[in-house]
């Protein structure tokens, strides 16, 4: 194997500092998505409030975070944010704030949809029923808007997976970020072989990670569709 | 904050340009990715033995993994395999490569929604495959499947950003470049927002309204 390069990838600790790049990625990832999926829950609720101008913001905050391409948005934070506020944050911060920022205008848009696809004779039922909005919401609205919700929500956790990739750019070291020092180093050692195998094992770690979440995802779909 | 107005009204010009440059791969990328997408949702669709395996495999390998990961190994890693492209073909198969899975599923969820009643009705009518296929599958599986289209070509124009790690000239290319050389942080940022609301906002407004013209059809009112 030594003449296809491949060893490059289980040189000395590379497979370890692989992993480690990897439990940062899987790091911002599930800490965006967790704030994304609580604040998207109040964003949802937000978009679906009578009071008019505040839908209309929630509407104006949607089209904005749609609109703008998140690697803007990323550069838009780290960049500026030193430069207009002196504040400087690290990298890893700020990917969590942009992801979340991001993340909880989708979740809410999610919820938005769950909880309007609930038909209004369901809640008329409950309410004929004699149960009070506490009751109202436990047993009938949330249970149903729920299983629409989860879903499309785990969905949005691999997005959210594959977008941290661009944390890199801004010079977080995620596992993009180490294969690019590994590529380096094998450089320096002789090894021109090594981006395709290293480019192809992180492509092969992101599939690893996401496609069981799309899978869990589409399960729970199936099972509930109705 | 004050901003330096003669420097983005200089270079201005400069972010409608690579504007320009990321429309014409954004447009050649997601031409592609519609072919791909609805030749393996035939494929699906018809069970093909093996093509429609491959199609499978190949729209879960394009949804789960990133664009800049799939675009570093074509850019990087497959010279070393004896494989040359220019950064702009990189680019576009990369954004046919993952737009391909997205568009195969949008297509997929029109083509479900064509009631049973219909490709019988067409079959007892002595229609052909092609011809029904054609005549009355394509038309309705179009129609439902327009917004899920339409919110593809918008991500998929967004994605455009990260061809910037390609060194091709995109707006997001051009923002870094302008910071690296001049430090004119907030303005270079300012424009780079703006040039994709300038590029996606009427593109938006214009996807709604096609989307609402198309729906309109399907109800036949």
């Amino acid at each position: 194997m030594q003449s296809l390069g491949v060893n490059v990838i289980f040189d000395g600790n590379n497979l370890i500092r692989l992993g480690e790049g990897l439990w940062v990625t899987m790091r911002i990832a599930f800490s965006s998505a967790l704030f994304s999926m609580v604040l998207g829950v109040f964003a949802g609720i937000a978009m679906s409030a009578r009071f008019k101008p505040l839908r209309l913001l929630m509407r104006l905050y949607l089209e904005t975070v749609r609109i703008t391409p998140v690697l803007v948005l990323l550069f838009l934070l780290y960049f500026s944010l030193s430069k207009i506020f002196y504040l400087s944050l690290s990298a890893e911060t700020v990917a969590i704030l942009v992801f979340s920022f991001w993340g909880t205008a989708e979740m809410g848009d999610i919820a938005r949809g769950a909880v309007a696809s609930i038909p209004l004779h369901q809640r008329e039922s409950g309410l004929a029923l004699g149960m009070g909005p506490a009751q109202l919401y436990a047993y009938i609205l949330i249970p149903q808007a729920a299983r629409r919700l989860l879903p499309a929500g785990i969905n949005l956790v691999t997005r959210l997976i594959k977008t941290t990739a661009l944390v890199s750019l801004i010079g977080e070291v995620d596992v993009l970020k180490v294969g690019q020092q590994i590529i380096e180093h094998a450089s320096l050692l002789r090894n021109p072989m090594a981006p395709l195998w290293v480019y192809a094992l992180i492509f092969l770690l992101y599939f690893a990670v996401c496609y069981p979440v799309a899978l869990l995802s589409r399960r729970l779909e199936n099972k509930w569709r109705n | 904050m004050d901003l330096d107005y003669a420097f983005m009204l200089k270079y201005a010009p400069h972010f409608a340009g690579a504007a320009l440059t990321a429309l014409r791969l954004a447009f050649w990328g997601i031409a592609f990715s519609c072919l791909l997408g609805l030749a393996c949702c035939l494929f699906r669709f018809y069970r093909t033995p093996a093509l429609g395996r491959i199609a499978g495999a190949y729209i879960e390998l394009s949804r789960n993994t990133p664009l800049l990961v799939q675009l570093f190994f074509l850019y990087f890693g497959l010279p070393k395999a004896g494989i040359f492209l220019e950064a702009e073909q990189c680019a576009v198969l990369g954004l046919s490569f993952l737009g391909g899975g997205y568009m195969a599923e949008a297509f997929r969820s029109g083509f479900e929604a064509v009631s049973r009643v219909q490709i019988e009705a067409g079959l007892s009518l002595g229609l052909g495959r092609a011809q029904l296929v054609a005549r009355v599958i394509l038309p309705q599986a179009f129609a439902v499947a327009v917004p899920a289209l339409a919110a593809n070509v918008i991500f998929l124009i967004k994605e455009t950003s990260i061809f910037s790690v390609l060194a091709l000239e995109d707006p997001t290319f051009l923002a870094k470049d302008l910071i690296g050389m001049y430090y004119n942080t907030s303005e270079a940022l300012l424009l780079l927002v703006l040039t994709y609301l300038a590029v996606l906002l009427p593109l938006s407004l214009f996807l709604n309204r096609l989307e609402k013209r198309v729906r309109h059809a399907e109800f036949g009112r």
